[in-house]
Formats: C-alpha cells, structure tokens, sequence
C-alpha cells in the first residue's frame, strides 16, 4: 500500500493542471472512443489529473479502473470501502445473535405491565416503589404498600423521576474536559491517577457525595477508607439540615433518628416543620396523621398546632397557625418547655400569649402529644422538642429514637473547601449532586473546586459543576442500576433496576469499585456480592429473591435506643431577626434545584402559591404594603451585602417582617426546560447561617410575568369549600348540606337512568387533604398529560386534569384559614358538557362515566365553557411532545397522546377500571372494592380520595357518600356531580377562641 | 324631460337630496334610473374613480391580513388567540355574531318591508341584501376557524358515513349550522332572483360584447316578458315569505348558543328576542355606514334620499330601545332571580377588570343613539353616519360582553380567568372587515347597487299614483 491518505502536499500545492487539449478531445468524441457521458472535459479526455485523483482517493484502484471509467465498478467499490470504512472505525461488536421468542417467556405478556419493587432514595433516604414497566420499560412509579417509608403513596418526587430517566437533556456519554471520551479511557486514566493516590494512603483523594443511606456504597467506602486513610468522605446535602442528625447523636449519644409514631397522638405542635410532606418518614407521618382526623364515628380528632413562618402544606391542614418568624422559633421551643416545666435557658423575650394555652393542651395529653421540631430550625429547638417529648411522658410512646442509618463521622462541604483551598486536595471524586450550584455563596465553592488537580464529577446531567470538572462521567438513574438504600426505620431495600442504563451510565458503585482495584465489576456483582457477605448462612439465593420481589430485606431495622440523660439545652444563639429575616428554603416542587430540569414538576403548581415555573420570593401582605409591592414586583434581597433578585409573591399567612427564599432555581447548565428561569438563592446563602438569616429587601421597579394556575384567592362567597369547628359538627353533623342542599331529584322531566351494573363515584375528603400535589403529578404521569410551558400557563391553558385549589378565608388576611381542594372531573351524571357537544365527542358511559372521544372531537371548547368545574383542558397548540424520541419511552401505552386541537380531561383512570374489568371478568368474579385505584387515589399520602362502585353495596365509597358531611360541589346546579367532597372539620381548642380563626 | 342617452354618470348634473319627504329626485324617468344605475357597472375600469382603487386596495390588504392570519392559525393552532380556559370562546364567537346580525337588516328590508310595501326600501334593499350575504360569508368564517381541527368542520353536517355516526342533535352548535346554512343559501337566492331583471337591463346597454355575454349568463335569458314577469313577482314573492322567519329564526338559534348553556349571563330566555332586536340595530347601523359614503361618492342622493336615511335612523332607534329594554331585564333579573352567580355576574360586568367595555357598550348602545329622538339629529347626514358607527361599535361590546365577562368568572373562583385578545384575533377580526368591504367595492362595480327595475316602478307610480294605491290594495 503506498498511501492512504491524500498527501500533504496537494493540499498546500494546486495540483498541476494541463490544459485540456481540446483538439485532441474533439477528434476522440467525433471518432466514436469517448465516453457516452462526461461531466468535464477532463474526464471525458481522460486526462490524468483524473487518474492522478482516483489514484488519490482510492489507492490502488486506478489501475483496475478500466479506461473510460466504468461507473458501476467505482461505486461498487466506494461503497464497499465506505462500509469498511465505518467498520473499522468502531470497537469490534461482539456477535449478538437476536432470537425470536420460541417460547414466550413466563410473565410477559404485552400490553399487560409488570411491577417490580425497588426504592428512590432522596437525600439518602429510601421510599419504596413498585415501578410500573410495560415490556421492560418503566412508565409509572407507584408507592411499595408494604413499605414502612411509603406505605403505598409516593411525593411528587417519585412521580417526576420516571421523566427525568427519559430527559433527552441526560448526560449520554463520559466527557473529558468537555470532549467526548469513553468509560474504558476514563477506567485506565482513573486507574493510573489512582495508583498514585493509593500509593500515598490516600493523602489528597477527598471524595464528595449527597447523603447516603446505602449499605453496599458506605461498605465501599470503608474499605476505601480503611485502605486509604488519608482520604476524606465528604457529605454535602444541600436541603437537608445538619443540625436534626447532630441533635439526634447528643439525644442518643450515638448516631440516631428521631421517629414519631402521630398514630397515637392527640395534639401535635409544629415548630416550623412540615412533617406532612418533607423528611424520609413524611409519607408515613402523613398516613399516621390523616387516620387521626377521622371524625365520622365519633372520634376525637388529633389538633395540630403549626407555629412558622412561611406556610407549609402541613401548616395548611393545622387546626391552628401562628405565623412567627423563623428566627424567633428557637426562642420560642424554650418558652414552652418553660411553659411545660421544662428547664431551659432565657428565652430573652416574653412569650405569645397562646402559648401558655398550647402548652397547656400539650400537658392535659401527656404521652399522647409530640412537639415536632423544624427541618430547618438549629439544633437547640431540636433538643427542646425532645425535652419537651420526654418531660411530657411521649418518648416511647409517640416519639422513638432508632439507631441512624447515614454513615458516622463524615466531613461537610465547609471543610472541603478549606481543604481545597489549603491545597490538601489533590483529586476530588463528587459522586452525585451539584456542589458548585448548591454550595453557598460564602464558600466560593468555585474557587476552592479549581484547587483540585483533578475533578471527576458523576452526576445524571451535565451540570454546573461537570463544567468544572475534568472528567464527567454520566450517572445511572435509580431505575437503572443495581444499589441499595434503606428507609428512615432502617428497612433495607435492594433497589433493582427496571432497564439498561438508557446511555453509557454509571453508578457511584462502579466508579468506587476502580478506586478499590476492581475497574470490571458491575453494580450488580458489587451490590450482590455485599449482600451474599451480609446474608451468610441462609439460602441466599431465595433470601435474594423475596428481598427484590418484597422490596425488602425481611429481618433488617433500625433498632430502638433507650435514651439515656435528659438533654441539657444550650443558651440561645442567637437572639430573634428583629429587622428583615430571609428564610432559605428547598422549592416545593424542584427541591435543591435537582428537579430543575423535570417539566412536570416545573409545571406543578407550588402547593401554597399555585406558582408554576418560577420561583418567588414570599412576602406578608403587611410587608407588602408597606413597601408598595405588588405581586410581580422585582424585589432585590441583599444578605450579608450578596443580593439575588426575584419576583415577590404575596403570601397571605407569612409572617411579618420575613421573606422566603427558594432554592432550585436560576440555573445557567440545567437543560432545555431549567436553564435561566427563576432567580438563585444560593447566591445569598451564608454558610454559617444557612436557612434563615438577616436581610434586607428593595423593589428594583421592574415587573415580571408569573405564570399562575389560581388567580382568585377567596371562595368569592360561594362555597366550595365546606368547613365547620368540630363542636358545630357535633350539632349538625351534615354542616355542608344543611344551608345549601342539593337540588331535588324530582325537577327532571324525564326518567332517571338506572345505572344497573357498575356507579364509579368518587370522594375526597377535605379534612385530610394537604394540598401536596402529589395526585396531580401522579395523574400526569399516568395519563400522559403534556407539558404546556410558562408562557402557556400564564395565559391560562396548562393541562393538569385534577387540580388542587386553594382558598383563603376568614377576616384576617395576615393569618387566614387556608383550604385545599382537589378537583378532578365531576363525572356529571347531568353532564353540561355532553348536551352542548355538536359531534358527540363527550359521551356518558353506561356506568356514569363522562368520556371524551379524542379522535371524534373537532375542538368547539363549547363544553368547557359549559362545564361549572371548568375541569375541561384543550389542546391550543400540539402540546405533546411528537419528536423527542426519548420521551416516548416515558408514555403510558393504554392511554391516548393527544394531539393539537382536542378537548381532554381527568377520566377516572377508564384504563385502570378496564384492565381491572377484564381481569375480573377472565376470573369470573365480580370487581372487589379497592381493587380499581386512580393514579391520584393511589398516590395520596393521606388517602384523602376514595374511588369506587357505589352500586357495591358496603363499599368505601358508598359509604363515603352516605355521610352526613357528604357534599357535591355546585350541587344547586343539578348536575349530579359522581365526585363528592367531605367537608371540613376543624378540631380548635377553645382557649384559644380569641385567636380562633372565624369559620 | 328628454333622456340624455349619451351622457356618462360622472356628467350627469349633480342633483341635490330631494328631502326628507321623497325617495327619489325630481325629474327621473325610466332611462335616467337606468343610467344612473346602470351607468357605474359598465363604466371602463380605466375610468374607475381612483378613490375607488384606494378603498379597494386597502380592503384587499386587510383580505391577505385575513389570509395570513388564517395561515398562522391553521399551521400552528388555535393558540395563537387569546382563548383559553375559562374563555374558550373568543373573537371568534363575538365576530360571528357580529356579523350575522349585521345581516338581518339586509333581510328584514328586503323580505319584511316588502310584504309590508315599504316602496322606500327599493333604493336601498339590493345593497342591504348584498351587504347581508357579504356578512354571512365573513360570520361563516368564524365557526369553522374557531374549530380546533377545522380541517374537521364537515363532521358538523349530517352526512352519511360508515360508522353511522350523526352530529349530536341536542347542542345548539349542531343547530347554527342549519340556520346560518339555510340562512346564507336563501339569501342568496333572493339576492339573485331579485337581480335578474337588473342583470337583463345591463346586458341590453353594456357596451361591450363580453359584458353582454357574461350578463346575458347571468340573466338566465330573461327578456321581460310578461309571463316573465308574473313568473318572476311570485317566487319573489315566496322567497320574502320564506326569508321573513329567518330574521328571527337565524339570531334566535344564534342566541341559543349561550341561552341553552348553564353559564350565568348566558343562561337568559330574553336572549332570543333581544338578539333579534339587537341584530336589527346593528343592521341598520351597517346599512347606514355604507349607504351615506356610497349615495355621496356616486352622485345619487336623488336616489337614496334623506327618506331613507331618516327612516333607517328611526328603524335603529326603536331596535335600540328593544336592546337598552333586554339590558334592563338583565340587570333587573340579576337582583331579582336572588341568584348568587347571576349577580355577581352582573356586577362583575359594571365593576370588574372588564367594567370598561360595559360603560362603552352603554354609553354606544344607549345613551347616544337616543340624540335619534331629534329630527334635527336624524336629518344631519354626517350626525347620522357617525351614530351608525358608534352603534356598531357598541354591538360589537355587546357580544364581547356577553362572550367575555359571562365566562371569566363563573361557579369556581379557582379557575377564574381573564382573556386578552392577540394580534392575530385582531388580524383576523380586521381581516373579514376587510374582506367585507373588498366584497362591497367589488359588487358596487359589478351589479347594480340599486334596484334599477323597482326604482322605474317607483318613478311609474309616482306618475300614476293611482296604479300604485290599487297595487297596494
């Protein structure tokens, strides 16, 4: 072979060109011995630049080039040497034989989904899941029931995280200083650079991840650990307060949770915590909580009392709220253990008259109340709860202390920074998260990061901080990869993937596993072969086995710790913000910013501001006017001379003289949807102060457009919502119906319809509805319901098909009583929507449901306009994404993508009552009540919605519906609306009556 | 008086407004009508007035407004509106109804006022019919833009498919289609039956042998004999019959669109005939604009006098009374129904983020109309136009209030909402303004934009009143 390549020289040098002897030519052509065809005149004189060309870009095939060019043989072989040519630029194939099923394997039948149970860990903690997978792809996550964390419900998080598997925004392959690398290249250099490190015991290898609870990742990292002691384990999780496990290890003297069982409690105070839906045991406090509001066979609901600062979804549902600043909660936990006989420091200032009252209820229950402390509160209310708790007789009872499951003694972000800084970190290893984006402002975590002679970042995107990092290598999502989590009780979970990682994606295991001298082993050997260790003796195989199939290691808790001494409470540190405070806070929908790129969650109203795509800063409607600020208006929050600028959101219920601030937001490297919306919190946040802190606040005179989903806050003097004090539902137990009742059956002209075999109904009850938002999420998962965008929102067009409304009301707008409704489709049984439709394309089914036929629709939106719930959502433009491949796989296969133009709307799940239908029908049996569950009944963490037949005689629906606080919404209408809501009831202390909120 | 055979409309003398008493000029005779109607259709276009090329031009800029407001609405979506939820009806709907009760009065002079012989409506009952079915085609329009897959329009129709699937009999949508169908086909029909005679009368004097050939088509070979005539007097007859009950059935079944509906504001039985009444008023309004421009730019205020301007302005003001009457019954209702969604509804019309446009509506509907109580007012040309236009102006509020602020506030306060129309509805709405006076410019070029036939019978009775009385006996 001579050369392959062109040479360099005709490149640089025009190639020497003859003239074209044209006579010659002429005589060839007129003698019959040219080509038929030509394209230049070289070629057709077959010259022998031509030649010298072929010569060039095909070596060696001149000289088999008959004269005169045979086209055919030259594109034969073009075409052979291009196919040889893309063979032999890739790694070699191995042989993959496809082969048909001969014999379908067992389980599999398409169209009929499997579940598996696995586990999401967030901020370490697992949930457990049973993941929906239509022929091996997950769609849809649901709670695991038997799992003590999940209890059949998930958060929002659950929900969102099977887009983000599919987020065609996810980091694809290995990067190297922004280039495109390989896993192998990255496994050699990795190798290479580690030897060294290894060498050295470990001296300069820090290695940052989020919070853990993974058995398998922390074993990996005590053997690294031990291997290498010079390394460091660093934990950074920016939503998470450190203070609640550094309180917990003084309690208990070791690393501990605090767990609380409100199953059995009758009063609960809230010291700013938002147990109902934040923290690993949230769903399972929601679950707890919500059977203690039952009121319907003469129970004593629980009363919760909820002292903070910026409402929060368990706030909402309080019988009482005392808005008070954040900064003064401390202050405020010491007041009342000195109320309840509990010795504590001063508290420096005179506590809130209703406090004594508080206490007071607290002291009538003892061993049956639980003072809950904040998330976000500092260590000292977190000890005050838990002397409280235990002056009070609870611990034990309704307050447990289990043995903590997150690794012991591991180092925080603020000390990676010194050490980065003092140049002690040579290779820093950041398995997940995002700690150039999250970290706080005052660490300059920028800075520090560049000290590092070598960054390798894992992590799902590519993100702020894979900017900054040398190596990025893709992460596996949890759906995935083979790990391991454990729930807040220590319940183990082998978490199972539901599909090949989508792109070249690892685990933190995998990425470990080279570190420790094993580059080859895969998630699943590391996981397995931990386990197979751990579960010696047994059958492992079968122990294995149940544990992937239950979604649980049987037999693995977290045990309880008997308490040793009282704790002793440390003098205040710092007195109540007495000028502006800002509060930091987690987004309720994006979280620490992780969401930020997840359409859905995006698009899911916030559950106190009903804000979509954007996140606010939270002002008191007193601070409002005082600074003449509307909402919209840009604020400019300055802490510790940082400042951050955002849109003010008027919060009716924050406290005065206190702003909230929210984190996920003001992203430069999220993805197409996070990337540039909203402002960045952490960009004022102060390490040393990290949730709440002094501040000060300006308009800037600019106004910005907020998309939200409820313009009008107040019921408007109808009343959708129903709402009575306990002791008027004691008198009159049908409170809903009594002053506005329903229109009597008898004003119809025509004949009932009978509705012989099945009655779907609905009920959702108030009283236990936090307003999470969980359903809706849920329900668009479920039902493939698109992503409209900000814009579109604003102008009033999102698509959720449940909704969850929220009412202010009471005289007070500083502290109103604040209501949730959820509404879905009514399901009408005197539809308005059905007469006015000119094709047919909303139709009522035989058993009471209202249907939309998507493809017989032509878009009149006559029945919106026609229906009182306005539950009806259109298609303006084609908002279904129809060209990003990789959301394909994220669609729900037995529910319809709309396309432009169509009316939709929530359907009662008719895909979840026909699969049931035809299971029941193929046993020969009828339907078991509970057996049909709706995305949104199945996800809600308080069981506030009931779906049923209410033809079934004892079914939970039925007799939900035969409840005297039964009520159908716009009932004076005669619509006869299936969906039925339980009115409210408020369990308030009577002492309080003067700061009793009017219902 | 002599015929001045050769004499061109433009040198015709200028002859002034005979008054408020007489619907046609002194002096006229069979031929001067002729030519005086006749004249504009066959005058050379190179003689075509350039006012006329300037009006024109502009209408047709607002028609390919209309064409790319279209063709953004048709590839990307309805959502280029302001519509949303709650507002799922928007311009749309409002210039829909606009537009069809612009047509009624078109109807009602020529079909009422003929079986009434009303002898003044001859002069102007072509141009109201013409200007009626211009306004059924732009109303036409709107239903099927508004659609979200307009290319699905035909479902609406009862036609027999495979599937055995028919529209759903019971919405009031299903029921405008056949009565803006039928309305627009019978209007046709009357237009052209009414413009045989007329048509025969310019193939006979057009100078040029196309024109008498396209004419001499379209004439349909009429020859003025007298079995043509008696012919001709009877299914004219029948076809005002027929088209008398669509100036109240077509808005009727037009103001069941919202009347059916359980929205409040819309939810109303004096819907019907206050739309009837409303769609006279805007009628008359749009007459009024067209006529005062054209009877001064062609010279024919002899023909269409101050009689019929004082008579339409009379015309608009009753109507207008039987509107400002629906309103009373509205507000009055909304308190006395005790109807707390009734209410709040009217008193989020005069108070809410849309209090505006009521005030307007008020202010365009009812309080200046009524200056049409004065003679002096009625009798003042320039007064009088631009009344009309502030009564189109207010029909036009009137639908925007009833389509808007009944739906943006509702049962649910949750889902309240607030619309706000985008350049492309007011692409769209100006487009089929345009499209409306392109198709005016044209017809006054084209046909005759006067009755020539009737006016001769007009000037023959006034010769022989006699003939005219037992012909009205």
């Amino acid at each position: 072979m001579k050369h392959s390549l062109i040479p360099l020289e005709s490149l640089v040098e025009p190639v020497k060109k003859q003239a074209t002897d044209l006579q010659a030519l002429r005589e060839k052509l007129a003698a019959g011995r040219g080509p038929a065809f030509w394209r230049t005149l070289d070629e057709a004189a077959e010259s022998e630049e031509l030649r010298e060309y072929v010569e060039q870009e095909f070596p060696g095939l001149s000289g088999q080039i008959p004269q005169g060019v045979d086209r055919r043989s030259l594109l034969k072989v073009m075409a052979a040497s291009l196919a040889m040519a893309g063979a032999a630029a890739c790694t070699k194939q191995p042989k993959e034989l496809i082969v048909p099923y001969v014999r379908q394997p067992e389980n599999i039948i398409p169209g009929l989904p499997l579940f598996y149970a696995t586990a999401m860990p967030t901020a370490g903690y697992a949930r457990g899941v049973l993941v929906e997978s239509h022929l091996n792809r997950p769609t849809k996550v649901e709670g695991n029931p038997d799992h003590p964390a999940s209890l059949g419900s998930t958060t929002i998080f659950e929900q969102g995280s099977v887009l983000n598997l599919y987020d065609p925004d996810r980091a694809e392959i290995v990067m190297r200083e922004g280039s495109i690398s390989n896993w192998p290249t990255f496994t050699g250099e990795f190798s290479t650079a580690a030897q060294g490190i290894v060498s050295r015991k470990g001296e300069g290898l820090a290695i940052l991840s989020g919070a853990t609870t993974s058995p398998t990742l922390i074993n990996q990292m005590s053997t690294l650990l031990a291997q290498n002691p010079g390394a460091k384990w660093y934990i950074h999780e920016p939503s998470v307060n450190p203070a609640i496990r550094s309180a917990a290890k003084k309690i208990a003297g070791k690393n501990a949770f605090v767990a609380y069982d409100f199953s059995q409690a009758d009063v609960i105070v809230s010291l700013e915590s938002d147990f109902l839906n934040n923290g690993p045991a949230a769903l399972a406090y929601a679950r707890q909580y919500a059977k203690r509001r039952a009121i319907d066979n003469g129970e004593t609901p629980v009363r919760l009392y909820a002292i903070e600062s910026c409402p929060t979804v368990s706030g909402s549902i309080a019988d009482h709220r005392f808005p008070v600043k954040s900064s003064a909660i401390p202050a405020i936990a010491y007041q009342l253990a000195k109320a309840c006989s509990v010795a504590a420091p001063d508290a420096g200032t005179p506590a809130p008259d209703w406090l004594n009252a508080v206490a007071q209820d607290l002291q009538n229950s003892k061993g049956k109340c639980v003072v809950v402390p904040g998330e976000f509160q500092p260590e000292s209310v977190h000890l005050a709860a838990w002397a409280l708790n235990s002056a009070l007789g609870n611990v034990g009872k309704t307050v447990r202390l289990l043995d903590g499951v997150e690794p012991d003694n591991t180092h925080t972000l603020e000390e990676l920074t010194t050490d980065l800084n003092n140049g002690r970190i040579e290779m820093l290893l950041i398995l997940g998260g995002n700690p150039v984006y999250t970290a706080p402002a005052s660490l300059n975590f920028t800075t520090a990061i560049r000290k590092a002679r070598l960054v390798i970042h894992l992590s799902q995107f590519s993100d702020e901080t894979s900017l900054w990092s040398h190596w990025h290598v893709p992460e596996a999502h949890y759906l995935e990869t083979w790990s391991d989590s454990r729930a807040f009780d220590g319940t183990t979970t082998i978490q199972q993937p539901l599909i090949a990682p989508l792109y070249e994606n690892k685990s933190a295991h995998e990425v470990l596993s080279i570190l420790l001298g094993k580059p080859d082993q895969s998630s699943h050997d590391i996981v397995k072969g931990y386990w197979q260790d751990q579960l010696k003796g047994a059958n492992f195989e079968a122990v294995w086995k149940t544990s992937l199939h239950d979604g649980w290691i049987a037999g693995i808790a977290a045990n309880s710790i008997n308490a040793g001494g009282a704790v002793t409470l440390p003098p205040l540190q710092q007195p109540a913000i007495s000028d502006l405070e800002v509060v930091f806070r987690p987004d309720p929908t994006i979280g620490d910013g992780a969401w930020s790129n997840n359409g859905w969650l995006q698009e899911l109203p916030k559950p106190q501001s009903k804000m979509t795509w954007d996140n606010t800063v939270s002002i008191s409607p007193k601070d409002a006017q005082r600074l003449n600020v509307t909402i919209g208006d840009m604020l400019k929050v300055t802490v510790n001379g940082r400042t951050t600028v955002g849109p003010a959101w008027i919060l009716p219920g924050h406290v005065e003289g206190s702003v909230t601030v929210y984190f996920g937001y003001g992203r430069t490297a999220s993805g197409r949807v996070g990337n540039n919306i909203g402002y960045n919190a952490y960009a004022i946040q102060d390490a040393s102060t990290p949730w709440y802190a002094a501040g000060s606040i300006s308009k800037t005179g600019e106004h910005y457009r907020l998309a939200n989903v409820q313009e009008t806050q107040t019921m408007a003097g109808r009343n959708p919502v129903r709402a009575t004090e306990l002791a008027e539902y004691r008198k009159t137990p049908n409170f809903p119906t009594a002053e506005e009742p329903p229109l009597d059956k008898a004003t119809s002209l025509y004949p009932e319809w009978p509705y012989e075999g099945h009655k779907w109904g609905m009920t959702i009850d108030l009283n236990v509805c936090t307003g999470c938002s969980a359903c809706i999420i849920a329900c668009q998962a479920e039902n493939n319901i698109a992503v409209v965008g900000k814009d579109q929102v604003a102008r009033g067009r999102h698509m959720h098909w449940i909704r969850v409304d929220r009412y202010y009301a009471g005289n007070d707008i500083d502290d109103p009583e604040i209501y949730n409704q959820p509404v879905p489709c009514m399901h009408c049984e005197q539809a308005p929507c059905e007469v006015v439709c000119p094709v047919a394309a909303t139709v009522h089914s035989n058993e009471g449901l209202n249907e939309m036929v998507y493809n017989r629709c032509v878009g009149t939106r006559y029945c919106s306009n026609n229906c009182p719930y306005k539950v009806r959502r259109f298609n303006f433009y084609l908002y279904s994404d129809w060209n990003t491949q990789s959301l394909y796989g994220a669609r729900n296969p037995d529910v319809t993508v709309r396309t432009r133009g169509v009316m939709e709307k929530c359907s009662y799940c008719v895909q979840r009552i026909q699969e049931v239908k035809i299971q029941a029908d193929k046993e020969n049996r009828p339907i078991r009540d509970g057996e049909i569950q709706t995305a949104c009944q199945q996800v809600c963490p308080t069981q506030a919605i009931t779906f049923g037949d209410l033809n079934l005689k004892g079914s939970k629906v039925a007799q939900q519906q035969a409840l005297p606080r039964n009520y159908g919404l716009l009932d004076d209408l005669n619509t006869r609306p299936r969906t039925k809501y339980l009115g409210f009831v408020r369990n308030s202390n009577e002492a309080l009556s003067g700061n009793t909120r009017k219902s | 008086m002599a015929t001045q055979e050769n004499l061109k409309i433009s040198e015709l003398p200028e002859i002034p407004d005979p008054g408020p008493d007489e619907i046609i000029g002194p002096g006229h005779n069979y031929a001067t009508v002729t030519e005086r109607i006749g004249g504009i259709v066959y005058t050379p276009w190179k003689r075509w007035p350039g006012k006329w090329w300037i009006g024109a031009a502009i209408a047709f800029g607002f028609v390919n407004l209309l064409m790319l407001a279209m063709y953004v609405l048709f590839f990307r979506g309805i959502g280029t509106w302001g519509v949303n939820i709650p507002i799922g009806w928007g311009f749309a709907i409002i210039n829909f109804v606009w537009w069809i009760g612009i047509g009624h009065a078109g109807t009602l002079i020529s079909a009422i006022l003929f079986l009434l012989r009303q002898d003044w409506r001859t002069s102007i009952n072509r141009f109201s019919e013409a200007m009626t079915l211009f306004a059924v085609a732009c109303a036409g329009m709107f239903p099927i833009l508004h659609l979200g897959r307009p290319w699905l329009a035909y479902w609406l129709f009862p036609y027999p498919n495979s599937m055995w699937l028919w529209p759903q009999p019971r919405s009031p949508l299903e029921w405008d289609v056949f009565a803006v169908s039928t309305y627009g086909t019978v209007s046709l029909v009357f237009w052209y039956i009414g413009l045989i005679p007329d048509l025969a009368s310019i193939r006979d004097s057009a100078p040029h042998l196309w024109q008498q050939r396209i004419y001499g088509i379209l004439c349909l070979g009429w020859r003025g004999s007298a079995i043509h005539w008696h012919r001709y007097q009877k299914a004219y007859l029948l076809l005002a019959g027929l088209s008398t009950p669509l100036v109240l059935s077509v808005h009727t079944i037009v103001s069941f669109d919202f009347a059916i509906s359980i929205i409040p504001g819309w939810h109303t039985t004096i819907f019907p005939p206050y739309f009837v009444a409303g769609a006279i008023y805007s009628g008359f309004a749009m007459v009024l604009t067209l006529i005062i421009p054209l009877r001064s730019w062609y010279n024919m205020r002899d023909l269409i006098t101050l009689r019929h301007i004082d008579a339409a302005a009379k015309f608009m003001l009753g109507t207008g009374l039987i509107v400002a009457y629906g309103y009373a019954m509205e507000a009055f209702f909304a308190w006395y129904s005790g109807d707390k969604y009734e209410s709040f509804m009217y008193w989020n019309r005069i108070t809410g983020p849309y209090a505006v446009t009521w005030w307007l509506l008020i202010l365009c509907n009812i309080a200046l109309p009524q200056s049409l109580w004065s003679r002096r007012v009625r009798h003042n040309i320039g007064l009088v136009w631009v009344l009309s236009l502030v009564v189109n102006i207010g029909m036009w509020l009137e639908r925007f209030e009833i389509v808007v602020t009944s739906l943006h506030r509702d049962f649910v306060p949750s889902s309240w909402g607030i619309y706000i129309p985008t350049k492309w509805d007011w692409a769209t709405y100006t487009g089929t303004l345009g499209f409306f006076m392109f198709l005016i410019f044209l017809f006054v070029r084209m046909l005759p934009s006067i009755s020539i036939f009737e006016v001769r019978e007009v000037v023959h009775h006034l010769r022989h009143p006699r003939e005219a009385y037992q012909e009205k006996q």
